[in-house]
């Protein structure tokens, strides 16, 4: 059928009536005359700005703004007016100091340069953590520089003066007191004995205040069963150095739990291997989570969070049969819990056993077992009690009681975010609103300081005087490496001045030291002397006496209490823990922290539901699903899907500390917050586990930010691993040693290459790393970040490949398939083995980089170093695209000055943020490759100081940022050439007349050894102490 | 066209060619006059020096050498030695290479006896070295005397060092490593000139007999005889496409030379001396004053910076001299409103490369003058380098490294010896290395 056209259209009376003048103009663009040639006055077109005119004035324009520009503009230098005579522009200044933050430590040096803080060291003078610190510690000095921090206190959001706010808090403080109004402070776990000190005599002036102390991640139970056993609420310190048997029951006490760096260092010590040392320690981990620590497990057992209990008593019965003791009704049946008990008990007075439960039954049962075993005294010391976490969540429930009944009036929250991080975060948000007093003390307006009527803003602690008794008889002191940048005041200068004291902070711990430890030593006569001494050194220690006795409990109702609690089912259960990089949320701000990849699963800027392969599969559900976790009286919240090797079956594991809604800019609405599923129990133990409800496929999709996708090694030999009895009977167990074929036979790689042989006659920089102690805990990679300025680039950018991290950790599982199965070698196994792999630019002395760069902008060093020339760069990319290594990384974008990375990349886009750059080391630009250098800046500067003195430099005082960061001293870095350095000595370097040498070392091997690039990084084999 | 024709208009362009070649060839013959002009002075003293006398008044009493030694050791090593080139020339035989009156003079007043005494020799050290040896008018006569005594009783000690054969040293020495020194180039450029011109010679006797033989001859068409007599036609030439082409190409180089420097350029700031807030003047206080750059620039040895000192350093004197001087009270106005002075950065190298003085002070044992040159006359300062990378590199391959008693190369310097005689120059230790200054 012929559509016809049955209708006409007018645009106006005009073309109805087929005017003339419309009949004219009929064809023309626009019927009307426009006056485009006018001005504005109407003139006509005479007067009018013609095209040539217009060209002539864009041509000059540009010729006039380009010559401008061409010209240099004057820079200013100015000098000091008053120059202190320890400071020296361009000459780093190192200071010994405290990091004590929630019951985190590390003894630090803080590396100063023209008077601002820019990386943050161990303190090697540290009998306690050794010079260990862990990302957190080194991404700290970022908080620093962080804009989202008050600038001055603030009184109902506005800002207002210290006086003002002083004023009206003491007499709120008074007319409370007086009325008999209760009156709270609620801190995290204070380090400081002086901070402690202060908190009695504020106390004291104010009768009806006290002291509740919190932790986000609360170990209550342990500290309750100590309490029992020892009459000290407090953890014993562990010596993991001393174990010889370790069996750990879901606490991560190589990532997250209680001290993790001091622990690694002390367990690595077991780890090494060599020449003189044949033994290893054994780990068993049996846990709800893949941690860091199952990682490094020998033998690991994925239990639900519902077995732990009757894993528990499992294992104490193993050990009390062993030892001739009573056993326990009760037990699962979980696996190698025979296996462990059996190397406990071969290992009596050489083994530990710790677990991550918060039940205090539980932590009985293990302080019970530690005692049958006999390691109190050896690997558990006594005298030593750690005050790391202090957290009483018995308290904390009773706090929420007074608040609820009105006895509490007032509460001061001191460095704590309750109304985010705790179990009670909404019983606290409502009833601050209906405080009389209300004061935080945090240094922003976070969650809990955001419902305050008073916000007195601490300074940080690189501003402030400090000091911290982490274990007995082990102090330290901090002292400020700045002039605080705003006008904030130290926490304990603003509780002094409440109670009524006008001590500045360093006076007032001055008088505390005075007082209690200078009469501990004998060493200095005089306290000045003996306190610039201590300030120097950063530490200072004394000898305890005091030496608590076992006292037995009953453990029958502790049982039977645990039998009823911990029933296995095939419910779907929630496991919350926390992740090394974010921890409970605190610096959820810090975007070195955000971008640092989970050890494990290779994820950042999110938190996710991982489950496991079998799980997924019967719920239907893939990587990127998101799923809403129902639990019973609890909001569901919505979470990408993570299918997680290694996770329990039926178990799904959410991280805390992400969903912060006041963090800053940087940290605001990443991920979600999971505190709200911290379950509390009848008896106000706060428990990180639950059954989930319900979970069910929301029908959205987001894709996770992870740096690695591919999860296994495919069998190649990339990771050469071995275990300690085949190492025994041969020490090249494991290693894979490539041929060639060429038309002269098979033959060795590095008898064929393609480049020339030349001589590193002065020094030849090198790294072993030892995969048997690495932990993947991610310090490197933050130390890194820091000392080379390397930007940070959000999580799409992360999702597009483009993240620029110098030094990887990558992670490998071990999988089921047979070795000509491709397809199946993909896929982990359910309970995988792992290995980490810290990976950076390997120095290759026959590199293929240097081959393709079509204009030379990366070359070789005379040192054995893979120099990279950003300027000379023109970003062809044909250096990354022909590294074996996948290791160098491309600027895609403008880092620095770009408003669309401001607020990810903040250590380079506001003027705050760039005082934390290192000037020795270029920020790059768009376009360009860069990569690991070895921290060419530090190997420069250590040789200018050895010049300097007209010496050789000696072993360890040149070292790269990773290897210095290293708690568990997996990364050594040194001069190949040097027969005395640790790398050398490691790698059993041999030196021949001609000049060339040879690692000798069996377990030595280079990453892909076939293609012969010969790198100046040697790795050094897996050895798993696997039992027989 | 016949072979006969164009035979004749090859000969033809050849003829019309002879004047261009001939002025190609008196333009380079006159160059490598001059160049042979500049070079032969210095060649003529060091024959008369070699020759001259050696009692010439030069005390040989122990004593007096004793005395020479303690301050040639106390002031001289930082930029001499023996044997090799360091800073400033090797000093064996120096005393035979001067007259003894001229030699004082000299080592007193180095700028002054260079600008004013005509001393052949004198300046050819400086056009050698480009620099002036700082004044030793601190020492009196007798003192050079006892200085010359035993840079005397040094020379003529048999040579301890077996690698040295004894002898008249040669001046200039030889700067390049190639081992073709300069006397030998010019040599084969002067024989080249030489058998082109006697070339040219044959060629223009030869082409008169051909004329005369022409012209002689019975039978030659009047047309090409024409040609044979042809004048060269100058304007002609000009409208020739040759001459054209060469014009427009010559010119072309040219300009896109001057594009090209001045390009590269931007941002080099030599000679740059931006009037400063405060007159401050180096010429008094370094030159006249003699204050140690050190007392001032204290990072010069210490690290990156050198330094621009602060308020409290000028304090130090100018609390007690000339405080009533306007200069002066600009500082005092500074500290009492608490605002430090700024100054403007003369010095400013790209954010990606990366310089230490206290490498170069310290460890290399260079002197301020060296990169920053007579900084103790320059009453307002100015940029003396040009701070660009070819510079740093030139110095690079040029300079020995100063690695005498500092055990830190020890190693490298023995190892250096085994594949060179050469001194050990940064260039051989990594010093043109990109991270060595990029990173």
């Amino acid at each position: 059928m012929e559509i016809t056209k049955n209708k006409t259209y007018w645009k106006g009376l005009e073309e109805l009536s087929n005017d003339t003048e419309f009949v004219k103009n009929a064809s023309n663009e626009f019927p009307e005359y426009l006056p485009i040639n006018q001005n504005n006055n109407g003139e006509s077109e005479d007067y009018l700005t013609h095209r040539r005119d217009f060209l002539k004035m864009v041509g000059f324009g540009v010729a006039a703004v380009s010559l401008a520009a061409c010209e240099t503009p004057v820079k200013k230098a100015i000098p000091y007016l008053n120059k202190p005579e320890d400071i020296d522009p361009s000459i780093p200044n190192y200071y010994a100091s405290t990091y004590a933050e929630a019951g985190d430590y590390a003894s630090i040096l803080v590396k100063t340069k023209d008077g601002r803080p820019i990386k943050i060291e161990g303190n090697k003078l540290s009998s306690l953590t050794e010079g260990t610190l862990g990302a957190k510690v080194q991404a700290s000095i970022l908080n620093l520089y962080d804009t989202t921090r008050l600038a001055s206190p603030t009184r109902k959001g506005k800002e207002a003066s210290w006086s003002e706010i002083d004023a009206e808090i003491v007499s709120r403080l008074k007319a409370m007191s007086a009325a008999g109004e209760g009156i709270r402070m609620v801190t995290n776990s204070i380090l400081s004995p002086s901070v402690k000190q202060a908190i009695a005599e504020f106390k004291a002036a104010y009768p009806g205040s006290e002291q509740v102390c919190y932790d986000a991640i609360s170990i209550s139970g342990l500290l309750d069963a100590n309490n029992s056993n020892f009459g000290i609420r407090a953890v014993p310190h562990y010596d993991f150095s001393k174990a010889e048997a370790v069996v750990t029951l879901d606490a991560d006490f190589l990532g997250t739990w209680i001290a993790p760096e001091m622990y690694s260092r002390q367990f690595s010590k077991t780890r090494k291997l060599g020449k003189d040392k044949k033994t290893m320690s054994r780990l068993f981990a049996f846990e709800s989570i893949l941690s860091t620590t199952g990682a490094s497990a020998d033998h690991r057992t994925a239990i639900k969070p519902s077995q732990l209990g009757g894993a528990a008593i499992a294992l104490y019965n193993e050990i009390a049969k062993g030892t001739g003791n009573a056993t326990l009704s009760g037990g699962a049946d979980v696996k190698l819990i025979k296996e462990a008990a059996q190397d406990m008990l071969a290992a009596r007075g050489k083994s530990i056993v710790v677990c991550g439960s918060n039940d205090q039954r539980i932590q009985l049962l293990i302080n019970q077992i530690n005692q049958m075993l006999g390691n109190y005294g050896t690997t558990i010391d006594l005298t030593r009690a750690s005050y790391f976490r202090q957290g009483n969540d018995q308290s904390v429930k009773q706090l929420v009681a007074d608040l609820k009944s009105g006895a509490v009036k007032g509460l001061i929250f001191y460095n704590c975010n309750p109304a985010y991080d705790s179990a009670f975060a909404s019983e606290f948000s409502s009833a601050v609103s209906k405080l009389k007093l209300s004061v935080s003390i945090s240094d922003r307006t976070d969650e809990t300081a955001g419902l305050c009527e008073f916000v007195c803003p601490d300074h940080h602690y690189l501003e402030s005087w400090s000091d911290a008794e982490p274990v007995k008889g082990f102090l330290s002191l901090g002292q400020p490496t700045i002039s605080p940048i705003f006008k904030t005041r130290q926490a304990l200068e603003s509780l002094l001045k409440w109670s009524g004291s006008t001590a500045d902070a360093d006076d007032y711990i001055k008088s505390v030291w005075q007082k209690n430890y200078f009469t501990q030593q004998s060493a200095y006569l005089t306290f000045t002397e003996f306190w610039n001494a201590t300030l120097h050194d950063g530490v200072f220690t004394y000898s305890t006496q005091e030496s608590p006795a076992f006292t037995a409990v009953d453990l029958n109702s502790a049982a039977s209490g645990i039998a009823a609690s911990y029933k296995s089912s095939n419910q779907l259960e929630y496991r919350l823990y926390e992740k090394i990089a974010i921890g409970d949320g605190r610096y959820a701000n810090n975007p070195w922290l955000q971008e640092m990849p989970d050890p494990i699963s290779k994820a950042c800027w999110d938190n996710y539901a991982a489950i496991s392969k079998s799980t997924a599969l019967g719920l239907g559900l893939k990587d990127g699903d998101m799923v809403n976790v129902s639990v019973s009286g609890k909001e569901a919240l919505e979470l990408p899907v993570l299918v997680q090797p290694g996770q329990p079956t039926g178990v799904v594991a959410i991280a805390l500390g992400y969903g912060r809604t006041a963090a800053g800019k940087c940290g605001n609405q990443i991920g979600k917050n999971a505190y709200p599923l911290l379950r509390v129990e009848a008896d106000g133990v706060v428990v990180n586990y639950g059954v989930v409800a319900e979970l069910k496929a929301s029908g959205n999709n987001r894709a996770l930010a992870q740096t690695q996708t591919h999860h296994t090694i495919m069998g190649r030999a990339i990771v050469q691993e071995s275990t300690l009895k085949e190492y025994k009977q041969d020490p090249k167990a494991g290693r894979f040693y490539p041929k060639v074929a060429t038309y002269e036979g098979a033959k060795k790689p590095v008898e064929i290459s393609l480049w020339d042989e030349y001589q590193r006659k002065n020094h030849n920089w090198g790294m072993v790393i030892d995969l048997n102690s690495c932990t993947g805990c991610g310090a490197c990679t933050i130390a890194c970040q820091v000392e080379n300025n390397v930007p940070v680039v959000g999580r799409q950018e992360v999702i597009n490949r483009r993240e620029m991290h110098w030094i990887r950790i990558d992670r490998y599982y071990s999988s089921d398939a047979n070795e000509n199965d491709l397809k199946g070698l993909e896929e982990a196994s359910e309970n995988p083995e792992v290995v980490f792999q810290p990976l950076m630019c390997q120095h290759c002395n026959h590199a293929p980089c240097e081959t393709v760069c079509p204009v030379l902008a990366t070359t070789h060093s005379s040192e054995g170093l893979n120099q990279m020339t950003y300027n000379r760069c023109i970003g062809t990319r044909y250096c990354a695209n022909n590294c074996p290594y996948k290791v160098r990384r491309f600027n895609w974008f403008k880092y620095h000055n770009n408003v669309q990375f401001a607020d990810v990349n903040t250590a380079m886009n506001n003027d705050l943020g760039k005082m934390v750059l290192n000037p020795d080391v270029t920020v790059r630009s768009r376009g360009v490759m860069e990569k690991c250098t070895f921290c060419v800046q530090r190997i420069q500067e250590g040789k200018l100081t050895a010049k300097k003195e007209k010496r050789r430099p000696v072993d360890g005082e040149i070292n790269t940022a990773c290897a210095s960061s290293c708690p568990s001293e997996a990364i050594v870095f040194g001069d190949l050439n040097d027969p005395k350095s640790k790398v050398a000595q490691l790698l059993s370097m041999e030196y021949y007349e001609d000049g060339s040498k040879a690692a000798k070392e069996d377990r030595a091997y280079h990453v892909l050894e076939e293609i012969n690039v010969q790198p100046n990084v040697y790795y050094l084999t897996k050895i798993r102490n696997k039992k027989a | 066209m016949t072979d006969h024709s164009i035979k004749r208009t090859l000969d033809l362009k050849f003829v019309r060619l002879l004047p261009a070649i001939a002025l190609l060839l008196f333009s380079l013959s006159s160059a490598t006059a001059q160049d042979t002009a500049q070079a032969a002075p210095p060649a003529e003293a060091t024959a008369s020096a070699a020759v001259a006398p050696s009692a010439d008044g030069i005390p040989a009493d122990e004593a007096v050498i004793t005395s020479g030694r303690a301050l040639y050791e106390n002031n001289c090593t930082q930029c001499h030695a023996f044997n090799e080139v360091v800073v400033g020339p090797a000093l064996k035989d120096a005393h035979t290479r001067w007259k003894l009156n001229n030699m004082i003079s000299f080592i007193r007043y180095p700028q002054k006896y260079i600008e004013t005494s005509r001393d052949k020799y004198a300046q050819g050290l400086y056009a050698q070295y480009k620099q002036y040896m700082p004044n030793h008018d601190f020492l009196s006569e007798a003192e050079v005397l006892s200085l010359v005594a035993y840079i005397k009783a040094e020379s003529v000690k048999p040579a301890a060092a077996p690698d040295k054969i004894a002898g008249p040293p040669i001046f200039p020495p030889p700067t390049k490593d190639s081992g073709v020194s300069n006397e030998l180039v010019s040599l084969i450029f002067a024989i080249l000139i030489f058998v082109l011109f006697v070339f040219l010679v044959i060629l223009v006797f030869l082409i008169n007999i051909l004329k005369r033989f022409i012209e002689n001859k019975e039978g030659v068409p009047d047309d090409e005889k024409a040609l044979v007599d042809q004048k060269f036609d100058l304007a002609a030439f000009f409208k020739s496409s040759f001459f054209r082409t060469s014009v427009t190409v010559i010119a072309l180089l040219f300009i896109s030379k001057v594009a090209f420097d001045s390009i590269i350029n931007i941002g080099i700031q030599q000679g740059y001396s931006p009037k400063q807030p405060i007159a401050f003047s180096h010429k008094l206080h370094a030159g006249e004053y003699q204050i140690d750059c050190n007392y001032c620039h204290t990072g010069a040895k210490k690290g990156k910076a050198a330094v621009i000192p602060s308020a409290n350093v000028c304090m130090n004197c100018h609390n007690a001299i000339k405080p009533e001087s306007p200069e002066i009270k600009k500082i005092y106005a500074a500290i009492e409103k608490d605002q430090p002075i700024e100054w403007v950065r003369i010095h400013n190298l790209p954010d990606h490369a990366y310089f230490n003085h206290a490498q170069h002070v310290t460890v290399g044992g260079l002197e301020c003058q060296n990169c920053h040159g007579q900084i103790q006359e320059m009453e307002v300062v100015q940029q003396y380098s040009p701070l660009t990378m070819g510079w740093c590199i030139n110095c690079h391959r040029e300079t020995a490294v100063n690695a005498e008693n500092n055990a830190y190369y020890d190693k490298m310097v023995s190892l250096h010896k085994t594949v060179s005689k050469q001194p050990m120059k940064v260039k051989d230790i990594g010093g043109l290395e990109c991270a060595k200054c990029h990173y």
